[in-house]
């Protein structure tokens, strides 16, 4: 039996016939770089000698922190905290894998001969590793010149916060810590770079945001308008991970100038599980100002992230990407927050898939269970209790919920997942001395990052005037040949979602085209591709934004159409319609093809009438609305659209092994109008390992003294096949959004914020009758017993 | 992570491979997939690698003597699919928690036996089994008990100028039953603790991996062959047999508790296949 792959990139990518960064060869004589990097958390170089790598054979160039220190400008940072970001080290290296030298040859082979012949004089300095520890006035500073290892530092305050916590009849407390975890993209970094005549020009599989753009131009002195970034169409995942590619981006363009030839340098594993980027690592206290009755009256959030050595943008963005929906899918009228961000001797952080959704629901629905356990009330029941139930529904912190059906979604959920069921199996089990737990999480998913939040990392009277920050423009153009076949171009960077399908049966959809006369092109060249200092994949934009922008592109297309149908039909052009690839008058019922209405624009643009409109291409832009800038009082809409997850987990735990088993995973998503429920429960079925990953398997950690202990995947575990084939139900909601022309919202990220909190409250459910208190990640067999053992040496 | 370089020879017999480990600074090559990734890493570079794939001979895969042959060139997956495998159950038993399928079609029995990881199968159902590990050198061919095999993590008793050649697993008896168990962090990882049991009447020989720097072999007189009376004494075989800090993946305590529950679960049903 045969079918047609659900996506139009599957035939290529699993024939082997897609090209990623590797498999480019973009210019003649490039040359292979490899990258010396610190063994050292934290040392002082005294001296780095080049010579003997230099004169080793095969080698074209060596660059070490003079060539560096002369050529580039730190980083810019969304904090005027001193602590400067360069693309290796110069002085002081900060953590391990930090690059310090790169050597340029002929082959990698040659490449990593030459790094081991580079002579760098350490001086080791102190470490401070822990997060908590960094916030103390004892901690080694690892930037002296800023005074501090805390790297921002704000408080807010919407609503009563105090009045509501002096009136509650319960305050409900919890410390919880979030690991460093990372999406492991089968790809690693890739970048090929040439310092040329004129323009500096990139290969990279870079996926936004494009702000870095002008980041990575900035840094090596050249105008954005000669900086040139070409990303292959295939990128091997990403996840946000590549967004931290761009200091390497600046690295191999200054190597390409100093070896005066292109330069590639493909990021080997253990090198990407060093020193590439990783979600931040959070401790956090939470408060709950709670009712008799179990409302939560107002929360008190105390953040604080660890970025790593530095404040590498987009970071601090993990404190803030969620501010407008800090208070989840609760009505919540009051709200304290302090988030901070210190720097520690380990790898700088950034973008994850769930970006700052993962930490912050940790926090918000442990407490979630906490409020329940205080009031008595079922898991459920007080969740239900204060769920957000009228929309549009503005938060305190000026998030601006679009859409939504909380408790409808809910409500599915516990039918569909059988929330009975599964108690009864826990009834049973305990009843037999086995465990067995059951874990909820509600979660609010934005979409479509409103890049204005950046601001909050600086207090609103230190903002420039004029200087605001709003928005999250898409830009899309759209054409149609002579043929009337359409081509949209998208420079939307995919890293396999599938875009190029959903937009071609967008824009088919739209046009009344069967899909075989559009095609999706999918192109990034910062030269000739429309771009926006918000493009690229990332915050599950491609849905709300992307789709939208295809939307205007073939809408604006449509009247060069309709002018040619008009010449055809001897009609104006004015009210035709477009169907079965065809245009049709609907007063006279006459009709012609779309391709001969094309083809008269193509061949016969004389008999057009004067003023008709002629574009064979053109550009449609969405520019969402609600996405204005931080106001005065630091509240931000910080996404354009929120969508909603509701999860449910059922564990069983062997009580001899502590193994840990999911008996089953249930979720429930509302993504506003669903494009593709294929490609949908892809995005799904992905997010939810990724969580499972931080929930039970992945970390990366550090020993007391700074050294990585997971760099490879001996100790770096991923979920695989083995690890997920649990029982799966899944189901939807259906709330569009009235802010996209399609209704859609973002969906590649929801499960990835639910799921490891869901999979908490399942693990501490199922051990409540132990007396175990659960508030880290991750939760697997050894941690367990762990906690077991300190319970009984407590007693 | 590219290797440093290195030369490489193919010899055409064993005794010419002999000759160039006796030459120095080389190292078996067979598998490669655990070598390989040292090589690629440069946590190890020797200056030879000698590939005895190819060497005639060392694919042999029969029975003989009651025992099953095992060559050095033959693939994890190669015995894995064998008839022959089934003659020896705790081989079959153990082969699927070796790697992954992909790996096994690549790795050998004797080169698991000879990288000596302290968390690999193979060398634990070789001691339990107390298979004989054959050894040429320039001094001529010798058999090591498999039990004697490992001297520590990552070290055998074989020299850096022998070659293993091939590894004999007894044949199973009747009257015989065999248990095997791991417990890893996901399916396919080095467990964190795991067992291989064979039991005769009410004598059991087991050999515990994971958990300490080579296999450890015990031998015990089941009294009573149900999990649950077993419990206790092999709750304190593990505390005297856990001899490791333990990681992330494992502590130390947790790894006794494993070995603790897996030996009793283990030893209870091979009783009962013993006893069938």
């Amino acid at each position: 039996m045969s079918r047609a792959p659900a996506r139009d990139e599957d035939a290529a990518l699993v024939t082997g016939a897609a090209r990623f960064l590797d498999d480019l060869d973009p210019l003649p004589g490039t040359l292979v770089a490899a990258v010396v990097r610190s063994p050292h958390p934290h040392a002082r170089i005294r001296s780095v000698d080049l010579e003997a790598a230099r004169a080793h054979p095969g080698v074209a160039a060596v660059i070490g922190p003079d060539e560096v220190r002369a050529a580039v400008r730190p980083f810019p940072l969304s904090t005027s905290t001193p602590m400067p970001y360069l693309p290796s080290a110069v002085d002081v290296a900060r953590y391990v894998g930090e690059p310090v030298a790169v050597v340029v040859a002929s082959d990698r082979y040659v490449a990593e001969d030459a790094c081991e012949l580079v002579e760098v004089d350490y001086e080791p300095l102190d470490v401070v590793v822990d997060t908590r520890a960094a916030l103390t006035d004892e901690a080694v500073l690892l930037h002296p010149e800023a005074g501090t290892n805390i790297a921002t530092d704000r408080t807010f305050s919407f609503g009563d916060v105090d009045g509501a916590f002096e009136r509650a009849d319960h305050v409900v407390r919890g410390e919880y810590t979030f690991p460093r975890y990372s999406s492991v993209p089968m790809e690693c970094y890739g970048v090929v770079a040439h310092w040329g005549v004129e323009t500096v020009e990139v290969w990279a599989n870079f996926h936004g945001p494009f702000t870095m753009v002008p980041v990575a131009a900035g840094a090596l002195g050249v105008p954005v308008s000669r900086f040139r970034l070409h990303v292959p169409a295939d990128i091997g995942g990403s996840f946000g991970i590549k967004s931290g590619i761009y200091p390497y981006v600046v690295l191999m363009a200054l190597a390409s100038r100093h070896a005066g030839r292109p330069v590639r340098w493909t990021e080997d594993r253990v090198e990407h599980l060093l020193a590439s980027s990783s979600g931040a690592g959070r401790v956090m206290a939470f408060e709950a100002a709670v009712s008799s009755g179990g409302a939560v009256e107002a929360l008190r959030v105390d953040l604080v992230d660890d970025v790593g050595a530095y404040l590498r943008p987009p970071e601090p963005s993990t404190l803030y990407r969620c501010f407008g929906n800090i208070t989840g899918a609760y009505d919540v009228p009051a709200v304290g927050i302090r988030a901070r961000a210190v720097v520690t001797n380990r790898a700088p952080t950034g973008l994850n898939r769930g970006f700052g959704g993962q930490q912050l629901y940790f926090g918000l629905e442990r407490l979630m269970d906490a409020v329940a356990a205080r009031t008595g009330l079922d898991v459920a029941e007080v969740r239900r209790r204060n769920l957000v139930r009228s929309f549009p529904h503005r938060t305190p912190t000026g998030g601006l919920y679009d859409s939504g059906d909380y408790p409808g979604a809910l409500d599915l959920l516990l039918a569909k997942g059988g929330y009975d069921e599964l108690r009864s199996r826990q009834v049973q089990a305990r009843a037999e001395g086995a465990y067995y737990g059951v874990g909820l999480a509600l979660v609010v998913d934005p979409s479509g990052t409103n890049i204005g939040y950046v601001g909050l990392a600086t207090p609103a009277p230190e903002r420039k005037p004029g200087r605001d920050k709003s928005g999250s423009t898409e830009i899309v153009r759209a054409s149609v040949d002579l043929q009337g076949v359409v081509t949209v171009l998208l420079g939307s960077v995919p890293q396999g979602q599938g875009h190029a399908t959903v937009a071609r049966r967008v824009a088919a959809a739209r046009l009344g085209l069967p899909v075989e006369q559009v095609r999706a092109v999918v192109d990034m060249d910062t030269a000739s591709t429309p771009w926006t200092v918000t493009s690229g994949s990332y915050s599950s934009r491609f849905a709300p934004l992307v789709t939208s922008a295809v939307v205007a592109a073939v809408d604006r297309l449509a009247e060069t159409v309709w002018a040619g149908a008009s010449v055809l039909l001897g009609v104006p052009p004015e009210g035709l319609e477009l169907a079965d690839g065809s245009v049709r008058d609907p007063a006279s019922g006459a009709s012609c093809l779309f391709r001969h209405a094309a083809g008269v624009v193509h061949w016969d643009p004389g008999s057009l009438p004067a003023g008709a409109p002629a574009r064979l291409a053109t550009e449609g832009e969405f520019v969402p609305p609600e996405a204005v800038a931080a106001t005065a009082e630091d509240r931000i809409n910080s996404s354009l659209c929120y969508g909603f997850v509701a999860e449910m987990v059922g564990v069983r735990i062997d009580p001899d092994t502590l193994v840990v088993t999911l008996d089953r995973v249930a979720t429930v998503h509302d993504a506003g109008t669903i494009l593709d429920p294929v490609l949908l429960e892809g995005q799904v079925l992905g997010a939810l390992v990724h969580g499972l990953g931080g929930a039970a398997y992945e970390e990366f950690r550090y020993s007391p003294a700074g050294q990585p202990t997971s760099a490879t995947f001996l100790d770096y575990l991923c979920p695989t096949s083995a690890e997920t084939a649990f029982d799966l139900v899944s189901d939807h909601v259906s709330s569009p959004s009235p802010l996209t022309p399609l209704g859609a919202k973002g969906c590649g990220e929801g499960s990835s914020m639910s799921l490891p909190v869901a999979y908490a409250n399942a693990v501490a459910d199922a051990l409540a009758p132990a007396g175990v208190a659960i508030d880290s990640l991750p939760l697997h067999g050894s941690v367990i017993h762990e906690l077991l053992c300190e319970r009984t040496s407590g007693l | 992570m590219k290797a440093a370089p290195f030369a490489y020879c193919r010899p055409d017999s064993v005794d010419e491979a002999v000759d160039v480990l006796a030459g120095g600074d080389a190292k078996v090559l067979a598998g490669g997939q655990s070598l390989v990734p040292v090589l690629a890493m440069r946590l190890g570079r020797p200056g030879t690698l000698v590939d005895i794939t190819r060497l005639p001979g060392l694919d042999s895969l029969v029975i003989e003597d009651g025992q099953l042959h095992v060559g050095a060139a033959v693939r994890q997956r190669t015995i894995e699919r064998s008839a022959h495998v089934a003659s020896v159950p705790l081989v079959a038993r153990a082969l699927p928690f070796v790697g992954h399928r992909e790996l096994r079609s690549r790795g050998t029995v004797c080169g698991s036996l000879a990288h000596a990881d302290p968390a690999a199968e193979l060398p634990a159902v070789a001691a339990c089994l107390g298979a004989s590990v054959l050894v040429r050198g320039p001094r001529g061919d010798r058999v090591v008990d498999a039990r004697e095999f490992v001297t520590g993590a990552m070290t055998t008793a074989v020299g850096p100028d022998e070659l293993v050649t091939g590894v004999r697993f007894p044949v199973a008896r009747d009257g015989e039953g065999f248990g095997f168990a791991e417990i890893a962090r996901r399916h396919g990882d080095f467990a964190l603790a795991g067992v291989a049991v064979r039991v005769r009447g009410d004598e059991a020989t087991l050999a515990a991996f994971g958990v300490s720097d080579r296999p450890v072999v015990r031998e015990l007189t089941l009294d009573d062959p149900t999990e649950s009376a077993l419990r206790p004494t092999t709750d304190a075989l593990a505390a005297d047999i856990v001899d490791t800090d333990g990681d992330a993946h494992g502590s130390r305590g947790y790894r006794a508790r494993l070995l603790g529950v897996l030996a009793a679960r283990e030893l209870a049903r091979a009783h009962r296949e013993a006893h069938r």
